[in-house]
């Protein structure tokens, strides 16, 4: 699986420039891969999002991070346009995806290229096989279906556990196990972009940090963008982080950065846990 | 019953108003009894109504045994009552009905439910909730001035000049006949299939549709390829509903039908079915072996129904089963 690197590099000034102590990779030596700005968001007359600026690394782990409500997955499913199933919002502000502009895609194509997974895990009532196999079949697929299963299993690290019973219900399996069946199940369209909201929500420790593992291991052919409630996960699988409180984007910055030094005030509350 | 007693027992040497409350309080054990209670009584209506129906059956299946059910004839002056031609009159009107009715009905609430905007959506289905209430005298009003003579003067010679040859398709028709029962009945189920597959529909989770978008999925794709198998037992469901109402519907068929105790293979022609005969002749059967005669058809009526039910069940577990194991 190749992913092709169209997008230029990224000519913002660098974020934020490392403080001293610090090792972390300044954004501006990074493929930009969406770049979103002046992002704001309406549900019919509620504000969600407020003058929004954030860029994603491609092959970096960029995770959201804040209260609930702050407006995260709201933020999250602009990304794959997801919020056009909800009637009455209205988005103004502007989204590059590899420098096109993300709004004026067509719809379809730009899923496919931005896969999401969702927090609660969301198998279709079919089989293993037939849930991996559904974005390779709807989108005419025409190489051979089980060899893309099965390599989209193996990069979910699900294959061990469920090679000899593909044709088993999807239900049969755990919570941890559907919610990765879910991840490959995206990874089968080959996405170029991983958007995961809260993935770990649902599930118990052990499973969390397989995912957690599994997303390290991903960032190497995907761009993975991540909604967390849990700061430890932030600080744990991500490249950078943006904090965000009430809608406002507070404070984006390398993930050692922010949860070392944050530059702002909230973000330093947050993280030492005073509100949220 | 042992369940009351066995509960009444048990709570027994504890029989002080105080811990009755908590366990009133409690909730539990109430809910479940109360639903026992009317668990059991829908059975046992059921069972009664069987029995009665079998009790007064008595003499025409001592009569003719199983020939009943195999033979033609129904002559109540030489007492001979077989009631073949009724049970294919019945079969065929719904057959007819449900061909022409599911995928009316289907397509309708799946545009409803899925495609149409909110507006139309919930306007649309106000009448067509209307419609699924309007009685069924009405339906047969409809049928006499509006079906059959459209079925006289258009569609059935247009059947005929075309498909005449098969047998199916065979004249000449005069407006009342299968064909005529089933179109009533198809007008008359289809706002009952559309509201409920609609509402089906519109249960199935979110995520599910957000799944199926998020892998690019058309808008209809993930209509086609998820929310309609994720509901379909509901359909079936709603559908095998149909069925029932279109196998028991009395008025609206004897109406158009034209009440005549033969079977013909054409759909052109008229015939007679089970609950329009029941209707028709029960106030006026002279002789005891006639009445029971009716009472049997009941019986074989009932007995229709509670097999379909049952077939229609099967095929839902199977479906699933199917659905949720290989697709
Ligand atoms: N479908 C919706 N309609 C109206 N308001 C919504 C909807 N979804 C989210 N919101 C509101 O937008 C804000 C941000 O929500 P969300 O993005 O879900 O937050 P988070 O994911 O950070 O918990 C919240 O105040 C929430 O109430
Ligand atoms: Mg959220």
């Amino acid at each position: 699986m190749e992913i092709s690197l169209k997008a230029t590099a990224s000519n913002q000034p660098p974020a934020n420039s490392s403080r001293e102590g610090v090792l972390a990779e300044p954004l501006a030596a990074l493929l930009t891969r969406m770049k979103i700005s002046r992002l704001n968001f309406f549900y019919s007359k509620k504000q969600a999002l407020f003058d929004v600026n954030l860029e994603i690394a491609a092959n970096r782990v960029t995770a959201l991070i804040g209260p609930s409500g702050c407006g995260k997955s709201t933020l999250l499913r602009t990304m794959n346009r997801m919020y056009e199933t909800l009637r009455n919002v209205r988005l103004e502000g502007e989204i590059l995806l590899d420098n096109e502009n993300l709004l004026a895609l067509d719809v379809v194509q730009l899923r496919r290229r931005v896969g999401m997974v969702f927090q609660r895990p969301n198998p279709f009532p079919k089989s293993i096989f037939e849930n991996v196999a559904f974005g390779l079949r709807i989108n005419g697929y025409k190489g051979s279906l089980a060899d893309s299963v099965e390599h989209s299993l193996k990069r979910a690290a699900l294959w061990e556990e469920v090679k000899d019973q593909l044709h088993k219900s999807a239900y049969a399996l755990s919570g941890g196990q559907q919610q990765r069946l879910c991840i490959a199940r995206a990874l089968a369209v080959d996405p170029e972009i991983l958007l995961l909201d809260e993935p770990c929500s649902a599930l118990d420790p052990v499973t969390t940090a397989k995912i957690e593992e599994l997303m390290i291991e991903l960032k190497k052919n995907y761009t993975i963008v991540i909604v967390t409630h849990n700061m430890q996960q932030a600080a744990r699988v991500s490249d950078f982080t943006a904090f965000m409180l009430n809608g406002v984007c507070v404070e984006f910055n390398p993930t050692a950065l922010l949860f070392t030094t944050p530059s702002d005030p909230r973000t330093e509350s947050y993280i030492t846990g005073r509100f949220g | 019953m042992s369940a009351t007693t066995a509960t009444v027992q048990r709570a027994g040497p504890a029989w002080a108003p105080r811990v009755f409350l908590r366990r009133l309080a409690n909730g539990d054990a109430v809910a479940h009894l109360i639903t026992l209670i009317f668990a059991a009584a829908v059975i046992l209506i059921t069972a009664s109504l069987f029995y009665i129906l079998w009790r007064d059956s008595a003499l025409p299946r001592a009569a003719f045994g199983w020939n009943f059910l195999f033979t033609q004839t129904w002559d109540p002056v030489f007492e001979k009552f077989g009631a073949l031609p009724f049970i294919y009159g019945t079969l065929m009107t719904s057959f007819l009905a449900l061909l022409m009715a599911v995928p009316l009905g289907l397509g309708a609430a799946i545009f409803l439910a899925e495609l149409a905007p909110a507006r139309i959506s919930d306007g649309l289905t106000f009448v067509i909730e209307l419609l699924a209430a309007v009685p069924s005298v009405l339906y047969g009003l409809l049928g006499v001035f509006v079906v059959v003579p459209f079925v006289r003067t258009v569609v059935g010679p247009a059947l005929e000049n075309s498909f005449g040859v098969i047998p199916f398709f065979k004249g000449p028709g005069y407006g009342v006949s299968f064909l005529t029962a089933g179109l009533v009945l198809s007008i008359m189920i289809v706002p009952f299939i559309i509201s409920v597959s609609r509402e089906i529909l519109m249960a199935v989770p979110v995520d599910q549709r957000e799944a199926a978008l998020s892998l690019g999925a058309t808008r209809w794709e993930s209509t086609w390829r998820v929310v309609v198998p994720y509901a379909r037992s509901g359909i079936f469901g709603s559908i095998f509903l149909a069925l029932a109402r279109a196998l028991g519907e009395t008025m609206a068929v004897t109406m158009v039908i034209g009440n005549v105790p033969a079977i013909s293979a054409s759909i052109l022609a008229p015939g007679y079915s089970i609950a329009a005969v029941i209707a028709n002749e029960f106030t006026e059967a002279t002789g005891d072996l006639y009445l029971q005669a009716l009472v049997e058809l009941g019986l074989v009526l009932f007995l229709l129904t509670f097999i379909l039910n049952g077939m229609a069940r099967l095929l839902i577990l199977a479906t699933t089963q199917k659905g949720t194991a290989h697709e």
